[in-house]
């Protein structure tokens, strides 16, 4: 029986297969340099998150910005990239339905590196995003107890958890037949997911029903996870069910998205 | 006349396909073959199961039966060596807007396995065959219709095509990118590659094709060189616009004469068939030898609608539709 590709060797497939994925995660980076608006997106995008939230609305929360900086700040981040993975799925929508992916298809590639990809490509720039909002937030005096090792390990909890995410809008792009159609179905998971959490006030607060809602949402575990990584507290309960969380997204929304992409581009 | 498909080794067969979608027959039996460096064009309607043949041919779609072979492998049982040996360019060009031209090649090269170094070098080289090394650094959106095509013909060339696939590829272009596009396959096969493309146009067959397959409702209505094919339409049409309608008639009787085929005079149009372009300005001399003032006149290829009604004797499928459409918009 004839193997998929031209690459005869089993481990050279594998390989071939990585190296495909990673030249197509450029893609996602690359525009990053040279489409404008993206390059001012991605910088003014954390300036303007933490403008909105500690300046804004600082005063009125906490009575003093850098007591609500100090509290919103690790809730922002998580929040900032759950929005942005939105855009995984709307961009593999709009390549489908311009028939990149078909040239992909025709091309003696792996069948599973153009999905990979996307999705490796937009992990770095969620990476790169946090890392351009790890400055801003240390520009307006922002020193967490956790140090450089607790924003390292915050940052690689979001990452993960924003890899589980991503499978969501995955499996959205692929079904939804235009990039609208995506965004309309998408927004109706992720406002409640975005918002319905700890990251902007203390669920303490909310009204019964939402707050075992913002309870259970794997947003509020991702930011209380991140909040006690870097304000230097023991964070292994919250690190635990974060990750439990993104492991239980995966585990349902990846083979989704993989029987989804067969369908599809079969 | 023999068809070119007698004379050398078939770089694409395709034997009794057959793809229904749901409860529509997309195709409904389709054969066809190209030899070797050949250019083999798909002319049909919308609807006529061009883009599926395309698909099928290029292991997109598989066929519920039949088979296909291209480069000598099957298209279903040896995709993979099929896609080495292919290039493709679908009806909507598949280049990311939000690269550069040269990234697009770039990228395009490395996953067909190149190393940095070379996949930058091929790009410059495709870049500047297709005239467009000077829009190398631009995002593609900033790209004229025309450049993107060439820019999505780049990319199937990168890896040397044995076989290339264009549907389409002239749809929505203007007569000059439609010209430039033309010489550029032509130099393609020059250089040994074979070419499939479809078309809904006679001129664009009867300029690159060695054979045509007219299709229709899935059904290949005839195949042969564009020649046998224009023969049977009825080969080119001429019109004489003389500067009166009292000159119509006479017009029409001399064409006849010197011609042999049968002119007519419809008002102040005098409108005629013929064979072969080349008689055309002979035509057109020996009028004007003859003192009658032919006024203005033009060359042109039969439509898509005569060919079908020519052939199968009937209106294509649609047509009337789309008629009644253009008439509601003006």
């Amino acid at each position: 029986m004839m193997q998929d590709t031209d690459t005869p060797a089993r481990g050279g497939l594998a390989r071939a297969a990585l190296r495909q994925s990673l030249t197509l995660a450029r893609r996602s980076v690359s525009r990053l340099r040279t489409v404008p608006e993206e390059t001012v997106g991605f910088v003014l995008q954390p300036l303007i998150y933490v403008t909105l939230f500690v300046f804004v609305m600082g005063e009125a929360m906490a009575g003093d910005w850098r007591t609500y900086r100090d509290f919103a700040l690790p809730g922002i981040a998580v929040q900032m990239v759950v929005l942005s993975t939105l855009g995984t799925g709307l961009a593999l929508n709009t390549d489908l339905e311009k028939g990149l992916f078909d040239r992909f298809r025709t091309l003696p590639i792996s069948r599973t590196a153009p999905l990979l990809g996307a999705v490796l490509g937009d992990l770095v720039r969620y990476g790169l995003s946090l890392a351009v909002m790890t400055a801003v937030a240390a520009a307006i005096g922002f020193r967490p107890a956790g140090g450089v090792q607790g924003v390292a390990a915050a940052g690689a909890l979001i990452l993960v958890f924003a890899f589980s995410l991503c499978w969501i809008w995955t499996l959205l792009g692929l079904k939804a037949r235009t990039p609208s159609g995506v965004q309309t179905l998408a927004t109706v998971f992720l406002f409640p997911l975005a918002f319905g959490s700890s990251v902007l006030v203390d669920t303490d607060d909310m009204p019964g029903w939402v707050r075992i809602w913002a309870g259970v949402n794997p947003v509020t575990w991702a930011t209380d996870a991140v909040r006690a990584l870097l304000s230097g507290a023991p964070a292994g309960r919250e690190v635990a069910g974060t990750l439990l969380w993104s492991a239980a997204i995966l585990a349902v929304f990846l083979p989704l998205a993989a029987r989804a992409y067969r369908r599809r581009v079969r | 006349m023999p068809s070119v498909a007698d004379r050398a080794a078939p770089a694409i067969v395709a034997d009794g396909l057959v793809k229904r979608f749901g409860g529509a027959l997309a195709l409904d039996g389709v054969s066809l073959a190209a030899p070797e460096g050949s250019v083999l064009c798909l002319l049909g309607p919308n609807g006529a199961g061009k883009t599926t043949v395309v698909r099928t041919l290029t292991t997109l779609l598989p066929p519920d039966s039949g088979r296909a072979s291209v480069a000598g492998y099957d298209v279903v049982r040896e995709a993979g060596r099929v896609r080495a040996a292919i290039g493709v360019t679908g009806q909507f060009t598949a280049v990311d807007d939000l690269m550069t031209g040269t990234q697009n090649l770039v990228m395009v090269a490395r996953l067909g396995g190149f190393s940095r170094q070379a996949a930058r070098s091929r790009a410059a080289e495709l870049l500047d065959l297709l005239g467009l090394s000077e829009a190398a650094g631009r995002l593609v959106r900033t790209y004229s219709g025309g450049m993107r095509r060439r820019l999505d013909l780049a990319a199937c060339l990168v890896r040397r095509p044995r076989v290339l696939f264009l549907d389409e590829p002239t749809t929505g272009l203007d007569p000059r990118s439609r010209g430039e596009l033309w010489s550029l396959v032509l130099d393609v096969v020059a250089k040994g590659t074979t070419v499939l493309l479809t078309t809904q146009y006679l001129e664009e067959a009867d300029r690159l094709a060695d054979d045509v397959v007219v299709l229709d409702r899935g059904r290949v209505v005839v195949t042969g060189p564009p020649r046998q094919l224009k023969q049977r339409v009825g080969g080119h049409r001429v019109e004489f616009h003389p500067p009166d309608r009292s000159r119509a008639d006479a017009v029409a009787r001399a064409a006849t004469a010197l011609t042999g085929r049968p002119a007519a005079a419809d008002g102040d149009v005098v409108r005629m068939n013929l064979d072969e372009a080349a008689a055309f300005p002979d035509v057109a001399r020996r009028l004007m030898d003859a003192g009658l003032v032919v006024g203005e006149i033009s060359l042109g290829y039969p439509s898509l609608d005569e060919v079908f009604l020519a052939l199968t004797g009937r209106p294509r499928a649609g047509a009337l539709a789309e008629g009644a459409a253009d008439d509601a918009g003006h």
